[in-house]
C-alpha cells in the first residue's frame, strides 16, 4: 500500500519532468506553459513520500516525518539551484537579449581571472573582514561596560541593541546620504570643527572604505556585543573573586582570567560575524553603489551591479560561484584554525 | 559570610577617588555609545519634520532651531491634513508595507514550523538517510548559513522566471524561509536539548503518540524559544534587501526596496526620504523595545555552554 503509493508518485513526478523537458525542447506538443506544475508535482511528491513513510515504516516513519519537510525544502531550494548555477556559469546568457543562452565553456572563467574589478572587490572583502577585529574590540568593551555594576542596565542594553534591529538600507541611507552629507550633514560639520577641512566621506577611496566599514560596524557591533555579554554573565563569580583575593589588578584580572575564559565565546562571535560580513552588500548598494570607481565594492554588490547594468546572468553567476568556492575554503580553514587556536590557548 | 562581604567591598572601593573616576568613565562611555546608537535615529525622525531650508542649514533641535512641519509626511500622504484624502503615494507605501509584513511573517512562520520539527527530530532520534547520520544532517542545515545570497540570487532569478514565481510574494517567502532556516534550527536545537527527555518518555508511557507528545508536552515548554527564533527571523526578513531588489519589480516590492529606489533623478527629497525611512524602521524599533528579552535569548542560543 505505502510502497505502491511512493512508487506511483515518484513515477508521476518523473513523468511530469520528462514531459515538460520534451515540451520545452519542442520534441512533443503536450506540456505546460511554465515549469510551475513541476513545482506542484514536487510538493505532491513530498507529501506522498511522507504518508508513505508512515504507512510502510510505522513508528520509524513518524520519526522521519519530523525531518522530512525541512530536508526536502532545503534540498529543493539549495542543491538544485546551486547545480543549475554551475551550469549557468558556463554559458553566455544575456537576459535582455533574445538570443538566449549559449554554452561557452570556460570563457567566463578566463574573463573573470582578467577582471580587475572583481579582483578589487575580493581585496575589499579582505579589508572588510579584517575590520571585524576592530568591531570585536569595541563590542568586547561595550559588553564589559554593560556587565559592570551600573544602573539602568536594561535601558542601555535596549539602546545598544537598537542599530541591529533597524533596516540597514533605511538607516544607511539616512546616515550615509544625509548625516554624512558633504555640505550640511552634522557629521561633516562636526568633522570640520575637529579640523578636517574637506570632510568628503565618500569621494576618496580610502575614506569611502572606512565610512562603509563604520556604517556596517554600527549595525553589527550589537550582535557581537550581546553574545560576548552572555559569555561574561555566564562566567563564574568565584574565579573573578579568587583573582581579586589574590591581589590581581583589574588589568591583570582581565588578561589572565576574563579574556582566556571568554575565548570560546569570542571565537564563535567573530566567526559568525565574519560569515555575515561575507554577505555584505545592501549598505554599499544604497550608499555608494560601489563608488568611487569601485573602491568600496564588495563581491556581492559588484555582482549585483554587473547584473543590473549588463543583465549578464552567465558571467555574474560565474563570479558568484567562484566566490562561493573561495568562501567555503576560507570558512573551513577558519573553523579548523579557530578550534586549534582555542585548544592551544586553553 | 560577613568576612567575604567586607573583603569584596574593600577591594571594590580601593580609594574613593579612583571609584568616582571609574564611575565617571563607565557612565561617560555608556552615554557616548548611547549617543552614537540613537543620534542617527533621532536625525531620521526629526528630518522627516523639516523643510528644505532646515535640512540644508543643518538645523538639529525641533522648536529651538526650526519649526516642525508635516512636509515629509504629507508627501507620503500620512500627515494629519492629508490622511483622509486619496493619495497614490500612500497607497503605494501601504502596498509595500503589506508586502513586507506578509513576506516576513509568512517566511518566519514557515521556517519556525519546519525548523522546529527538524530540530526536534535531530535532538531526539537517530537518523540514517543513506550514509548520512544526524551530525551530517545538522551540518548540512547549518552550513546553509555561509551561503551568500549572491550565489543563489541569479539562478533563482532564472528559475523563478521559468516557474512564474518572479515578482511574487510566495517566491520571496520561500527564499526568506531558506535564509532563516539555519538560524531557527540552531536556536530550536538548543531549546529542545535543554528539555529533559524523561518528560516525553512519561508521556509515551501514558499512551500519547510521538507526535502527540511533541505537541502536547514539548511544544508548550519550548514556546519561549520559538518566540525568540520567530522574532529574530522576522527582523532578518524585514530588513532583507538583496533578494527583494533582484527578484521583485512591481507587485511584490518590499519596504527596503522602496526606500532604496527613492533616489530620483530630480535631486533628493530629504524630508520624504526621512519620513519613509522612519516608517520603515518604526515597526522593528517597537518590536525591539518590547521584545528585547526574546531577541537576546535568540541571539545567545548555543553561544554559551
Amino acid at each position: 500500500m505505502g510502497w505502491a503509493l511512493m512508487a506511483l508518485v515518484t513515477l508521476g513526478l518523473l513523468a511530469t519532468i520528462v514531459l515538460q523537458i520534451l515540451y520545452k525542447t519542442e520534441v512533443d506538443t503536450i506540456g505546460f506553459e511554465t515549469w510551475r506544475p513541476v513545482v506542484y508535482a514536487y510538493v505532491l511528491w513530498g507529501v506522498a513520500i511522507g504518508i508513505g513513510q508512515v504507512l510502510t515504516r510505522g513508528e520509524d516513519g513518524q520519526r522521519a516525518l519530523f525531518l522530512l519537510p525541512a530536508l526536502l525544502f532545503t534540498i529543493a531550494m539549495v542543491i538544485f539551484p546551486t547545480l543549475f548555477g554551475f551550469y549557468i556559469a558556463l554559458t553566455d546568457w544575456n537576459l535582455s537579449s533574445f538570443s538566449g543562452r549559449r554554452f561557452n565553456g570556460l570563457d567566463n572563467f578566463w574573463q573573470m581571472l582578467a577582471d580587475p574589478y572583481y579582483r578589487n572587490a575580493l581585496i575589499n572583502m579582505v579589508l572588510y573582514v579584517l575590520a571585524v577585529l576592530v568591531e570585536y574590540v569595541v563590542a568586547f568593551g561595550l559588553a564589559l561596560l554593560l556587565n559592570a555594576q551600573i544602573r539602568a542596565r536594561k535601558f542601555f542594553r535596549v539602546v545598544f541593541l537598537m542599530p541591529l534591529m533597524l533596516s540597514p538600507v533605511a538607516v544607511s541611507w539616512m546616515i550615509g546620504k544625509s548625516l554624512m552629507e558633504y555640505r550640511f550633514g552634522p557629521a561633516a560639520t562636526l568633522a570640520r570643527h575637529l579640523g578636517w577641512e574637506d570632510p568628503a566621506f565618500f569621494s576618496n577611496p580610502i575614506t569611502a572604505r572606512i565610512s562603509i566599514m563604520l556604517l556596517d560596524a554600527w549595525t553589527f557591533i550589537p550582535f557581537m556585543m550581546i553574545m560576548l555579554l552572555a559569555g561574561l554573565q555566564a562566567m563564574s563569580r568565584e574565579v573573578l573573586e579568587a583573582a581579586r583575593v589574590d591581589g590581581a589588578t583589574a588589568w591583570q584580572t582581565f588578561w589572565q582570567v576574563t579574556f582566556p575564559l571568554m575565548l570560546p565565546v569570542s571565537v564563535t562571535a567573530v566567526i559568525l560575524r565574519i560569515i555575515f560580513k561575507l554577505k555584505l552588500a545592501d549598505i554599499i548598494i544604497t550608499v555608494t553603489s560601489g563608488g568611487p570607481g569601485g573602491a568600496t565594492d564588495s563581491v556581492s554588490s559588484f555582482i549585483y551591479r554587473e547584473y543590473r547594468d549588463r543583465s549578464n546572468v552567465g558571467y555574474g553567476t560565474m563570479l558568484a560561484m567562484a566566490y562561493l568556492v573561495i568562501i567555503v575554503v576560507f570558512v573551513t580553514w577558519l573553523l579548523k584554525f579557530a578550534s586549534r587556536f582555542v585548544r592551544n590557548v586553553n | 559570610m560577613s568576612v567575604q562581604t567586607t573583603d569584596y567591598v574593600a577591594s571594590e572601593i580601593r580609594s574613593p577617588a579612583s571609584f568616582v573616576a571609574s564611575r565617571v568613565f563607565i557612565y561617560g562611555a555608556l552615554a557616548c555609545w548611547g549617543f552614537i546608537c540613537l543620534f542617527p535615529i533621532y536625525w531620521t525622525i526629526t528630518t522627516s519634520f523639516k523643510t528644505a531650508v532646515d535640512v540644508t542649514q543643518g538645523h538639529l533641535i525641533p522648536f529651538v532651531d526650526f519649526q516642525p512641519d508635516w512636509k515629509g509626511w504629507r508627501s507620503l500622504g500620512l500627515s494629519p491634513d492629508s490622511i483622509f484624502q486619496t493619495s497614490t503615494v500612500r497607497d503605494e507605501f501601504l502596498k509595500r508595507f503589506m508586502n513586507s509584513v506578509i513576506t516576513s511573517v509568512g517566511a518566519s512562520s514557515l521556517a519556525i514550523i519546519i525548523g522546529s520539527l527538524a530540530a526536534y527530530g535531530l535532538t531526539r532520534y537517530r537518523y540514517h538517510f543513506a550514509w548520512f547520520k544526524n551530525e551530517d544532517i545538522s551540518f548540512f542545515f547549518l552550513s546553509q548559513l555561509i551561503l551568500p545570497p549572491v550565489v543563489l540570487a541569479l539562478p533563482f532569478l532564472v528559475l523563478y522566471r521559468e516557474v512564474g514565481l518572479l515578482d511574487t510574494r510566495i517566491g520571496l517567502i520561500l527564499l526568506y524561509t531558506l535564509m532563516v532556516l539555519p538560524i531557527v534550527i540552531w536556536i530550536m536545537r538548543d531549546q529542545f536539548n535543554s528539555i529533559p527527555v524523561e518528560l516525553e518518555e512519561a508521556a509515551l508511557v501514558d499512551g500519547l503518540s510521538i507526535w502527540g507528545a511533541f505537541f502536547r508536552i514539548v511544544m508548550p515548554i519550548a514556546l519561549p524559544g520559538m518566540v525568540a527564533a520567530f522574532i529574530l527571523a522576522m527582523v532578518l526578513c524585514w530588513n532583507e534587501y538583496f533578494f527583494a531588489a533582484l527578484l521583485t519589480s512591481t507587485d511584490a516590492k518590499t519596504i527596503p526596496v522602496m526606500v532604496a529606489s527613492q533616489t530620483g533623478s530630480q535631486g533628493i527629497n530629504w524630508w520624504s526620504m526621512a519620513a519613509l525611512a522612519t516608517a520603515a524602521i518604526a515597526p522593528l524599533a517597537v518590536i525591539g523595545i518590547a521584545l528585547e528579552r526574546y531577541l537576546i535569548m535568540g541571539m545567545t542560543a548555543g553561544a554559551v555552554k
